[in-house]
């Protein structure tokens, strides 16, 4: 097998730089493999987060040649030969060190998010169809590419107006829920910013899950807003009534 | 350095995130307990999320005559009549209950046609009892536990690893250890502490673990002074990826075979009809590991050093629905597309049976304030566990432990922290960084895997073993002078690694000494030089616990009950037949 230049980007908060290291490839070796390698042969304090080696935890996101993804699952010889791979950290977060980001606003945003809530009485039955339905939003393994992808946050830094990709599937996946009782709309016209996404699915296409974010979540979830606080109908209603408890599934 | 330190204090200290921990720590706080959860890398992301196949529980939703008396019995025989039965008892007693409740918290799991939960078979289980969904059965759950964690008003230290356990006189008063990002020393005080750490895979070459399993917890406890049960019985999963060379050892779940799949040679036998022709690909997990290594060793093995694995004969829809993650890591690293072509597989070191001996209603150690749950504890899987029975295991014994640990130290008296032991602790990892130690600890944990691969694996021998002491010995003279290779304090793996490789150290020396002593052969542990069971062996543990500096290997008789001898006794008569 070839030899291979990886450019990986070595620094902390104050700034870095890229550094170079040539690295014999073995058959099948993905991105993770060629950093630890590196980093047990000769960069020992190289900082790279990792757990599972097989694309179950979603620990070691990473910009590989430009592009969110999970190292342990990017195979080197689908990268194109003729130029170095660059591995870089999440832009989105705050850099700890080298390819290590803080991403601990991800967990200050989940905790925002009104748990499951059944009725006191429930009876556990539910069907395929809906633990179907559920299963793609509950696949997320918050590796947070979709939160580094997004624009809002990436771009407009909107950290303290939208909740981001992840924690859109998050609240579709308690929506969706057939013996959940809560009403999240409010939560997310508001706190959420679900209005701030403009549907651009670049989080979509960067899920190592292949979840359909902005199909099976993001959108349904702004109809939903759409249909419970501005359809003149409810409103009507709700000038009547205290207070609709609108759910529409 | 600074002398002065963060300080955190709590009631509970839970040691680990994973199944166990997490379930530990909810317990403690609905006990109104201030609870700490601490945990080496990020929320959610422990050794937990790669079960697979599903969790075991008699709830008879799929066969109806399945009962905790069979699910006692199936996980007794599975065993090897070593476990502790007081814990196999409360554990198929309890675990319906426990899953019930997951659901409850927000789980989902695939259902039958009557809108209950479904369960698949697995290996060692005489009915169809695992509640799965698909095969992401373990993330299901670590992310029900962590989303109601997170409600529930627990504090969580992520990335955060713990060093040493801290004793007021014989009690535990509380933890130190450090900040990955930063590299700062942290001390944290509570008159109970719940460790929850997990296995310790790394301790091999070939693993299906990942960088986590280092064994913290059994040589936290072991430093402490509490005593360990077991510790020779390491499950080799007889199924772990063999090609790409970067995938070596990567977990291919047991729900495979559970859902159908066949194991063949390079000759196409279907060899496990020689080794089990009543459970076939269904027989417990250190049968079919040995049968595939004796395959491999014979000759009889695929190009890459494995056999094959086929599911080619079901529907390709039946694959994609039932095992999709086994589809998609086949597909995406090693090009093998398994509905079309059998997969390549072999054992691969999976799970710790043994660990930190505990009281089976409590979790409680021998030592005061010291309490365990999960798969840093020994007792409940005896000299193999059953799959399934592992997310089994950290549901109803984490909340037990949790149970424990809030209700001693609801009347244990206050911590009293010695200013000597917290300076010792970072003095220890500061020498890592400063000292003038030279050896580089990726090396050394290298060295340490290949030994016990080659002579702590599935098969062992006197010879292998006792080379194996000699070497552990030569490298805990080495592990004195271990030096991070580079870098500062900050978010820096050469120095992490050196603790790490201290504490696998410890674990790897304790499954040496205790496959020494054990002259037999029995479930996990198989003694080339000792073929067969021993009757004499059957009734005991091996419990190794420290003396002074000097590592103490002892027999101690099988924690039985009078009440299940019944149980055990049908069972043995079944499989004499």
């Amino acid at each position: 097998m070839s030899a291979r230049t990886f450019r990986i980007w070595r620094g902390d908060s104050d700034g870095g730089r890229y550094a170079a290291y040539e690295l014999e490839i073995q058959p099948g070796m993905v991105v993770l493999d060629a950093v630890l390698e590196i980093q047990r042969s000769t960069a020992p304090d190289l900082a790279v987060r990792w757990n599972c080696k097989a694309a179950k935890c979603g620990s070691c996101s990473a910009e590989i040649n430009g592009r969110p993804r999970l190292m342990c699952k990017t195979p080197i010889h689908e990268l194109p030969e003729e130029s170095p791979i660059t591995v870089e950290p999440l832009h989105t977060f705050p850099v700890i060190r080298d390819l290590v980001t803080d991403v601990s606003w991800n967990y200050e945003v989940n905790k925002r998010i009104p748990p499951f809530t059944p009725k006191p009485d429930t009876e556990w039955l539910i069907g395929q169809e809906d633990v179907d339905r559920m299963a793609e939003f509950r696949k997320c393994i918050e590796c947070f590419l979709c939160q580094d992808v997004c624009h809002v946050l990436r771009d407009h830094e909107l950290q303290s107006q939208y909740f981001g990709p992840r924690f859109m599937v998050r609240v579709a996946s308690l929506e969706m829920h057939p013996l959940d009782t809560l009403d999240r709309t409010h939560l997310l016209a508001d706190e959420g910013g679900v209005g701030l996404c403009n549907i651009t699915k670049c989080c979509g296409d960067v899920c190592p899950e292949h979840i359909k974010i902005t199909d099976n979540a993001i959108i349904p979830l702004k109809e939903r807003v759409v249909d419970s606080m501005y359809d003149p109908v409810p409103n009507l209603v709700r000038s009547f009534t205290k207070r609709l408890p609108l759910r529409i599934r | 350095m600074a002398q002065e330190h963060e300080i955190h204090d709590y009631d509970v200290l839970v040691i680990g995130a994973g199944g166990a921990g997490l379930r530990a720590a909810i317990a403690v706080s609905e006990a109104g307990a201030r609870t700490a959860v601490i945990c080496k890398s990020l929320l959610g992301k422990a050794h937990t999320v790669m079960a697979e196949g599903g969790v075991a529980a008699s709830l008879g939703n799929v066969q109806g005559e399945d009962n905790w008396r069979v699910h006692f019995q199936d996980t007794i025989f599975g065993g090897k009549y070593l476990n502790n039965w007081r814990m196999a008892e409360l554990h198929a007693q309890e675990a319906p209950d426990r899953v019930r409740e997951l659901e409850q918290w927000g789980g989902v799991f695939d259902r039958t046609p009557d809108r209950k939960m479904a369960q698949r078979a697995f290996g060692g289980h005489t009915y169809r009892r695992l509640v799965h969904i698909g095969d992401r059965t373990g993330l299901e759950l670590i992310r029900t536990l962590q989303d109601k964690a997170v409600h529930s008003g627990i504090d969580v230290f992520m990335e955060c690893t713990i060093t040493r356990l801290l004793k007021d006189g014989d009690r535990v008063c509380g933890a130190v250890g450090y900040w990955r990002a930063t590299g700062q020393f942290v001390v944290f005080t509570a008159p109970a502490v719940v460790l929850a750490t997990g296995g310790a895979g790394k301790c091999w070459q070939v693993t299906s673990n990942s960088w986590e399993c280092t064994g913290d917890g059994h040589a936290l406890a072991y430093e402490a002074g509490a005593e360990l049960v077991d510790m020779e019985f390491v499950q080799f999963h007889p199924t772990g990826m063999v090609w790409p060379p970067g995938v070596r050892g990567l977990l291919v779940t047991e729900a495979v075979r559970g859902e159908g799949g066949i194991l063949r040679n390079a000759e196409e036998e279907r060899f496990m009809e020689r080794y089990d022709p009543k459970r076939l690909e269904l027989s417990t997990r250190d049968v079919v590991a040995r049968a595939i290594y004796t395959e491999v060793q014979e000759g009889r093995g695929t190009p890459h050093g494995g056999v094959f694995l086929d599911v080619t004969h079901l529907p390709a829809a039946t694959v994609k629905k039932r095992l999709p993650s086994m589809y998609e890591q086949f597909m995406e690293l090693a090009g093998v597309d398994i509905t079309k072509e059998p997969m390549e597989v072999g054992p691969t070191c999976h799970y710790f049976m043994g660990g930190m001996r505990v009281d089976a209603e409590t979790g409680a150690s021998s030592v005061p304030g010291l309490f365990g749950a999960g798969e840093c504890t020994g007792g409940m899987n005896g000299a193999n566990r059953l799959g399934g029975n592992s997310l089994s295991d950290l549901l109803v014994f984490g909340r037990r432990a949790g149970d424990g640990a809030a209700a001693y130290a609801a009347t244990a008296p206050s911590p009293a922290v010695d200013g000597a032991q917290v300076a010792e602790a970072a003095g220890e990892m500061t020498r890592y960084l400063t000292g003038p130690g030279t050896e580089d600890p990726f090396a050394l944990h290298a060295e340490l895997q290949a030994t016990m691969q080659a002579n702590v694996g599935i098969f062992r021998h006197r010879d292998g073993l006792a080379t194996a002491v000699d070497s552990l010995e030569w490298f805990v003279e080495r592990a004195a002078r271990l030096h991070a290779p580079a870098g500062g304090a900050a978010y820096n793996p050469g120095w992490h690694a050196c603790r790490d490789v201290r504490n696998m150290l410890t674990v790897s020396e304790a499954v040496t000494r205790a496959a020494l002593l054990r002259e037999e052969s029995r479930g996990a542990h198989s003694r080339l030089d000792f073929p067969a069971y021993d009757e004499e062996w059957a009734r005991h543990n091996v419990v190794v616990r420290r003396e002074g500096d000097a590592m103490r290997v002892e027999r101690r008789p099988v924690v039985t009950k009078s009440d299940l001898a019944q149980l055990v006794d049908e069972r043995k008569a079944a499989e004499a037949r």
